[in-house]
């Protein structure tokens, strides 16, 4: 048998109620692999003791003939999800030391589903970033390399890097990831893995960080498309704490996974072919397309009007929710106080936040406190609530024409630490693809199309109607059956 | 539109974050990029279009007036950098 640790989660959970292994030794076998993996930072807390008792009480239950869902399964927990008894700082050093005494509602279904955790994920600060080199505890290393012989340190990409990291590196079959701008898809697509974010409001962003409420929606990410859908059941529902949570029954995406797609019309995009972007990328989607041609799918040609909008659009959007809802972040209620030597309020909070914050929490928080205030908001954010509403209504009419979009998930492979990091604007152009999806709240994923000349992982991106989570999904599962991507990261750490 | 020194600090007042002179000279450059760039906006046009609020079409639920929660000060207070007397403490405010 292979090692444990090559697993995914459909694999761990049916060798675990089919009696292949024990749940302990599952999660001995994950908790090993976290530990000697730590050259990756791709975890900020380690939890070995929570997925050992996760896996006693699931080894019990398999006994007893009471298992759940996900019961033998460890997972890794994006450090954006509040966990109770665990420290939780949406990697930020104005959170250190923050222990919630409750459970986001994300991460508690997963655990009432029977999952453990083995630890809380390294990402971007407050998830801005496309490369976690925003983290407060240093960047995440990706477990791929370039095959020039050079052994430069790549970005996993971000904002949901350590997740990303860590499905890649084999140290979690699965992990929750969270998705503002494309968060979840381009670290993704980054490393060679599986991920979805699903329609906005079908989990529910109670007890997650708020970076961009309009926007933050959280979405598993793991080795494949099967995979996805049974950890997205877990993790979606109704929740009456989540004034957006959608009040809808969770479908059986797993069940009904389906790699017939014959008779869907996917629509190409003409606006996604963008300039500058290399041509390696335009191959694989090219490839992607006579896949979805091979599986019965008709392709067609289809018009997005503003998408080249969608980017400056979203870099107001964002930075406007983010500065209203990191404003409780003031060094009173949780994280930490800095004094000044002298002063009083309002002192304290400035010396706070200029601590706490780093540079680009503090650049987005700015931005959105400008365009936001007295003489600007009109001009800025209102403009931009009204190209978003063209954005959506974009999709909306392109959904007359197709059922799906196959588009590429970033305008380029995994970059260097260090390449992008002094120039805002180059970094937020990783997103480009990803952004429009996120303003229209639709469900988008990224699925593994093949390898750069570099050997590093290209992805493309499958894009769905509101709540057509299950046409992702399938479409997907009919991709990844023709990419058959095995290619993985040799073990350096 | 840009900004400038003055404006920086403004703002940075506003968001309740301290700024050094160097941060704000930094600062200077990186906010007019950034608002240059997003500056495309204006060219769309957006006649009769009403401004996006909710993606996803969602009813704004009540829920019943009674008490649901409560009775743990103690957790409310267990991450607080400074507690006194079952209270948030800050620097004084009134002389």
């Amino acid at each position: 048998m292979s090692a444990i640790t090559d697993l995914g989660v459909k694999a761990i959970r049916d060798g675990f109620r089919n009696g292949d292994f024990s749940a302990r030794e599952v999660a001995d076998a994950f908790n090993a692999a976290v530990a000697a993996a730590r050259g990756l930072n791709a975890f900020v807390v380690e939890t070995p003791e929570l997925a050992l008792a996760a896996a006693e009480r699931a080894d019990e239950a398999r006994a007893s003939g009471n298992l759940k869902p996900l019961s033998g399964v460890p997972l890794g927990i994006k450090d954006l999800f509040a966990t109770k008894g665990v420290q939780t700082t949406a990697s930020s050093r104005i959170l250190e030391g923050f222990t919630p005494t409750y459970d986001s509602t994300v991460s508690g279904n997963l655990l009432a589903a029977g999952a453990g955790m083995l630890g809380k994920l390294n990402m971007d600060e407050f998830a801005m970033g496309s490369s976690n080199e925003t983290s407060g505890f240093g960047p995440v290393i990706s477990p791929w390399r370039r095959s020039d012989g050079g052994n430069a340190p790549l970005t996993p990409g971000g904002s949901s890097g350590g997740s990303a990291a860590a499905v890649a590196a084999r140290i979690a079959p699965g992990v929750t990831g969270t998705d503002t701008g494309g968060s979840i898809r381009q670290p993704a697509a980054f490393v060679g893995i599986t991920g979805i974010k699903p329609t906005y409001g079908r989990c529910s962003r109670y007890g997650m960080v708020a970076f961009a409420s309009s926007l933050d929606q959280a979405g598993p990410m793991a080795r494949d498309v099967r995979d996805c859908a049974i950890m997205l059941e877990a993790m979606a529902g109704f929740d009456p704490k989540d004034s957006t949570s959608l009040d809808l029954p969770v479908p059986q995406w797993e069940a009904n996974l389906s790699a017939d797609i014959r008779g869907k019309r996917i629509g190409i995009p003409r606006e996604y072919r963008i300039e500058g972007v290399p041509e390696e990328i335009d191959r694989v989607w090219e490839q992607g397309i006579a896949w979805m041609r091979d599986a019965g799918a008709e392709i067609v040609e289809v018009s997005l009007p503003h998408t080249r909008y969608a980017l400056p659009t979203y870099y107001i959007i964002a930075p406007a929710e983010a500065s209203s809802n990191l404003a409780r972040y003031d060094g009173v209620r949780y994280g930490r106080r800095k004094m000044p030597g002298q002063g009083g309020l309002t002192e304290m909070y400035e010396a706070t936040r200029a601590a706490g914050f780093g540079a680009e929490v503090k650049r987005r928080i700015m931005i959105g406190t400008y365009v936001l205030s007295a003489g600007f908001y009109d001009a800025y954010f209102n403009q931009a609530q009204k190209v978003r509403a063209l954005i959506a209504r974009d999709f909306e009419r392109v959904w007359e024409e197709c059922d799906l979009l196959l588009t590429p998930t970033a305008p380029s492979a995994a970059f260097a630490l260090g390449e992008k990091s002094n120039d805002p604007i180059a970094m937020y152009l990783n997103d480009v693809f990803a952004v429009p999806a996120s303003l229209a709240g639709l469900p988008a994923m990224s699925v593994p199309a093949g390898l750069d000349k570099q050997g590093l992982p290209l992805g493309l991106q499958i894009i769905g109607r509101a709540l057509d989570e299950q046409g992702v999904l399938d479409a997907g599962l009919a991709f990844e059956q023709r990419a058959g991507f095995t290619a993985r990261a040799e073990a350096w750490w | 539109m840009s900004v400038d020194t003055a404006t920086v600090r403004h703002i940075a007042r506003l968001a309740r974050i301290a700024v050094s002179d160097g941060e704000v000279e930094a600062l200077l450059p990186e906010l007019n990029n950034i608002l240059g760039w997003v500056e495309q906006l204006q060219e769309v046009d957006v006649a009769g279009v009403e401004p996006m609020t909710a993606v996803i079409p969602n009813r704004q639920r009540l829920r019943a007036d009674e008490v649901s929660d409560g009775a743990i000060r103690e957790q409310v207070l267990a991450n607080a950098p400074v507690a006194e007397h079952g209270f948030f403490a800050v620097p004084k405010v009134i002389e």
